[in-house]
């Protein structure tokens, strides 16, 4: 079964005052039908670009995009304008970050969502007011057929995000693709905007692509993830197999990181060291080798840039790998010492 | 609302009394004698009789505080009279105002129509060709001094016409001495009454028009970069409509507002271009009085175009809170 | 014309013009490190400005003024002296012309252009030290200094400038200093206002509540540490000041209210050139000219300066 949506060799880069800024550098990212994809970096490791690049979301006059989305056997980066268009929002819906300002504060909520849904179909003004309404229900928006004339700016933060995802699953799309949804909601109301999000989503039959930068998140609700760094994927796998066998000094860094609950009282919290790379000149070879503890440079860490699934040797016999989508992949080049060398996350 | 609405006619009224008062300060009892320039009409110096004459004719000799009084009650019951030709002040306002919110609205509509649109194809095409020259000529247009910029106009279409022999149309009189408001509907002029209209208009406009014009960009570039703009695109809305109902929108709320506030900017700053052109509106009769040391013309006159600023102001205020949803008029929601 | 708004679009941020964007635009959040060595505000700035086509022929202007004011009238003949020919076109003796009065033009240019900046610098100087004074009071004490300070600031802006300028002139009488003081006096009030709102903003600050905190006296916390913050919009408020005072002399001397004769102010020469209009347009074209140059170049320059300084958070 063909996933819903590939990402295959991605490269982005924007031209600034600076020089040109690699933001990805060649990314393979396929989700499939149900998935809770989830992807993982801190700011700058090129997972929000690597979002807006799917739906050609990016400022035309300043990127330059190679490589191929592919969205069932058409390649969106190539695709026309109004074909573009109309897989925004009626097949691909996106969700992004801040409601406030990804909201229009001069029209209601309803009257945004209604221009959405007529967009896409030739829907009177009344049932698509119909619409905006039952997806306002189905948030869990209380009293939906008098808030829906209300302005973005009289919701409290949660409620303004149910609405925006009230507004991305009107048409119903088969892949919501959301950009850090709750960063700029209260921590209390977190957690409950993403279970929505992802139950409603799921219940609608959509798949859903996660773009965060909290690891936290991704346990409760991901099946899947990838973890992003300096623009390209570092490791990859099921949420399950990645929480159990990190295998990328990155991904364990990270979850050293994280506080515990199950943590003795003495166990310190590791922070990764070093600072996040320049984008504007990445350092040669893996991008994470200045901050990583077991980096080498007979292993090639500081000349030759890793793949996810091959080890060297399988690289130099030429061996293809089957079914990566399912792999556990690891851009390391020492990826079979990690274990040894870095013990387990909790130990 | 309506509570919004009595409180700042409260305080307008609060601010004309500050503002009568300083006028009154300024004009009447600090060192300056009107009863001697105005004695001296004929260019004779007056002799001390005849000066003493005039002030106890125009109150002048009365104290202060008893001045004041007068020259309140006069300048809101419009009842005051010109200390030179004993013209009663109303008939000047009655006659004058018309002349100077005509002017005022033609100028607002070429501000508003030439200012916006030359913004938004400055912000749609930016860098380009045309945008460098909109923004220059909007920078420049707001260094030319009003009088300069409308003897320029008048040399050209007047002076510079009528030696070369232009067209009929191409030549406009240098001076508005033909105004006659017989020939006008409200603010609609006869064809004929076009002709006078057309130089001060512009010039009045000019550097509101450029003020607009570089405000229209630079929201307009905000707009477009914004957000919710980015969100409707992502609706998959037609680039069309994301222009209009989420960029242009959006940009020209503060346009328009700071349009609605330069309508009582521009009534109070005809002066300039009424003395230009003679126009006979407040602006000159104004600029006039003062030379002549006319007090109660002054006065009263000022008034009225701080009347009709403060409420343009009070009416943009209101209307704000149309356009945007998320101004709750009076305090917090 | 001066009139309060002199061009000076209000207060909105800048939006980049050159080729590329700060990544902060871009919805990028790349923490960099160093790429390049860490630099002041006042060579970002400088940076900046020096980019700005604009803004760097508005400061060529106002050099190329200040040195005709300041040498200009080594290498022309006294402006009134009289020639016994007058209404003469341009000349190679005379290369602006003479005046309906036998004034050498080029000479009274030049003397004009030294009197508009004299005046237009020195009234700005004024009215910011009044406007700052003021600002800094009401912003700090806040309540009911604030008040009264602006209740006082609102009546005079609501009287239209030209009839306050007038009323300024009819208590102070004409000539220099009366118009230096009533452009001054008419002036301080938007930079009160920006002023004020400074203090405003930066006084919530905690680093500042700290230090009142320490017991700092109010004095020196209004001097050390608010007002340096204070004072970048009042730099973009002074350049753009000057060149809407000049307008605002040429205005007034216009008007017959400024300057008074014989002393060559730009704006009385065009008021005289009103009835040659016809006949010598030369009279009216170079002071008008003058005029705009001078005017220009400041507001080139202040709206330079406001691109420059408008980081938003670097």
């Amino acid at each position: 079964m063909p996933p819903l949506l590939q990402i295959e060799d991605l490269h982005v880069g924007f031209s600034t005052e600076d020089g040109v800024v690699q933001a990805v550098r060649g990314v393979d990212i396929a989700v499939e039908e149900g998935d809770v994809l989830a992807i993982v970096g801190e700011s700058g490791s090129g997972k929000s670009v690597t979002a807006l690049s799917v739906l050609g979301l990016h400022p035309k006059g300043r990127t330059t995009i190679s490589g191929r989305v592919m969205w069932g056997d058409e390649d969106l980066v190539t695709a026309s304008d109004e074909r573009l268009r109309r897989v925004r929002g009626a097949e691909i819906a996106m969700i992004f970050q801040d409601p406030l300002s990804a909201l229009n504060p001069v029209y209601t909520v309803g009257r945004q969502i209604m221009e959405m849904v007529r967009a896409h179909g030739d829907v009177s003004k009344s049932a698509a007011k119909e619409r905006a309404i039952e997806m306002l229900g189905l948030v869990g928006i209380p009293q939906p057929r008098k808030r829906v004339d209300n302005y973005p700016h009289e919701f409290s933060g949660g409620m303004r995000q149910r609405a925006m995802i009230a507004m991305a699953l009107s048409c119903d799309p088969k892949l919501v693709i959301a950009d850090e949804p709750t960063t700029a909601l209260d921590v209390t109301v977190q957690a409950q905007v993403l279970e929505l999000l992802v139950d409603v989503t799921n219940r609608q039959g959509a798949a859903v692509m996660l773009i965060t930068h909290d690891l936290g998140v991704v346990a409760g609700m991901a099946n899947k993830v990838a973890v992003m760094y300096a623009g390209k994927v570092v490791e990859q796998a099921a949420a399950v197999d990645m929480f159990d066998e990190p295998s990328h000094p990155y991904t364990i860094g990270l979850l050293r990181s994280l506080p515990r609950v199950d943590a003795d009282g003495d166990a310190q919290l590791i922070p990764i060291g070093g600072q996040p790379p320049s984008m504007l000149n990445p350092p040669a070879g893996c991008a994470f080798h200045p901050r990583c503890p077991i980096a080498l440079r007979e292993a090639g860490c500081d000349t030759v840039i890793p793949t996810l699934y091959h080890t060297p040797s399988e690289l130099a016999s030429g061996e293809v790998v089957d079914d990566p989508i399912h792999q556990h992949g690891a851009a390391c080049w020492r990826r079979d010492e990690v274990a040894e060398l870095l013990g387990t996350v909790r130990g | 609302m309506a509570v919004f609405i009595v409180r700042r006619l409260f305080s307008l009224a609060v601010t004309l009394l500050g503002g009568f008062t300083l006028l009154f300060i300024l004009f009447f009892t600090l060192p300056s004698d009107p009863a001697r320039v105005i004695a001296g009409g004929n260019g004779r110096a007056p002799s001390e009789a005849v000066i003493a004459n005039t002030e106890k004719r125009l109150g002048l000799d009365k104290p202060v505080y008893e001045q004041y009084w007068n020259q309140l009650k006069d300048t809101v019951t419009l009842s005051g009279e010109s200390f030179q030709t004993r013209e009663p002040v109303s008939e000047m306002v009655t006659q004058r105002l018309p002349a100077s919110l005509r002017l005022a609205i033609w100028a607002m509509l070429i501000e508003a129509s030439v200012g916006i649109g030359a913004g938004v194809l400055s912000a749609r095409r930016r860098n380009s060709l045309a945008d460098t020259l909109t923004t220059t000529a909007a920078v420049v247009a707001g260094a030319i001094p009003v009088f300069v910029l409308g003897y320029l106009l008048t040399l050209v279409t007047g002076v510079y016409a009528f030696k070369h022999n232009w067209p009929e149309w191409a030549r406009l009189p240098t001076l508005s001495n033909d105004y006659d408001p017989d020939k006008w509907f409200l603010f609609i002029p006869s064809l004929s009454q076009v002709e006078i209209l057309i130089q001060p208009a512009i010039i009045l406009a000019a550097v509101s028009t450029a003020i607009v014009a570089r405000l229209t960009r630079t929201t307009m570039l905000e707009a477009q970069t914004s957000d919710h703009v980015r969100t409707a695109r992502a609706k998959g809305l037609r680039e069309k409509t994301v222009s209009r109902r989420h960029v242009l929108r959006n940009a020209l709320i503060p346009v328009i507002t700071f349009i609605g506030i330069d309508f009582g900017t521009i009534i109070g700053f005809a002066i300039l271009t009424e003395t230009v052109f003679q126009w006979p509106g407040l602006g000159s009769k104004i600029a006039r009085a003062a030379g002549q040391s006319d007090l109660p013309v002054v006065l009263t006159l000022s008034m009225v175009v701080m009347l009709i600023y403060g409420l343009a102001n009070l009416a943009v205020d209101i209307s704000y809170a149309k356009l945007d949803p998320r101004i709750r008029l009076g305090g917090a929601k | 014309m001066s009139d309060g708004r002199d061009g000076f679009v209000p207060d909105l941020p800048s939006h980049q013009t050159g080729v590329g964007t700060p990544l902060g635009a871009l919805g990028l959040d790349v923490s960099l490190t160093e790429i390049g060595p860490s630099r002041s505000l006042f060579e970002d700035a400088w940076r900046r400005f020096r980019r700005n086509k604009l803004a760097m022929f508005g400061l060529f202007l106002v050099v190329f003024l200040i040195l005709v004011a300041l040498f200009g009238p080594l290498f022309v003949q006294d402006p009134t002296k009289l020639s016994k020919t007058y209404l003469e076109g341009p000349t190679n003796q005379h290369p602006f012309g003479l005046d309906n009065k036998g004034g050498d033009v080029l000479a009274r240019v030049v003397h004009g252009i030294r009197l508009s900046l004299f005046i237009g610098i020195l009234a700005t100087v004024l009215e910011t030290f009044i406007g700052v004074v003021v600002g800094a009071l009401a912003g700090w004490y806040g309540r009911y200094v604030d008040s009264v300070a602006m209740r006082f600031v609102d009546i005079m802006l609501g009287i239209p400038y030209i009839i306050l300028a007038y009323a300024f002139i009819t208590v102070l009488g004409r000539g220099v200093s009366a118009v230096i003081l009533t452009l001054a006096f008419t002036a301080w009030l938007q930079t009160a206002r920006t002023v004020r709102a400074g203090f405003i903003q930066v006084k919530q600050l905690e680093y500042i509540e700290a230090a009142r905190a320490l017991g700092v006296s109010g004095r020196r916390i209004m001097l050390r540490h608010i007002l340096p913050n204070v004072l970048q919009p009042v730099v973009v408020l002074m350049a753009i000041g000057v060149g809407s005072a000049i307008l605002s002399e040429a205005a007034l001397s216009f008007l017959g209210v400024g300057v008074k004769p014989p002393n060559p102010s730009l704006g009385l020469m065009v008021s005289d050139a009103q009835s040659f209009l016809s006949s010598a347009p030369y009279l009216f074209f170079f002071p008008g000219i003058a005029i705009i140059l001078t005017v220009l170049g400041f507001l080139l320059v202040g709206d330079g300066l406001r691109d420059a300084l408008d980081v938003k958070d670097n």
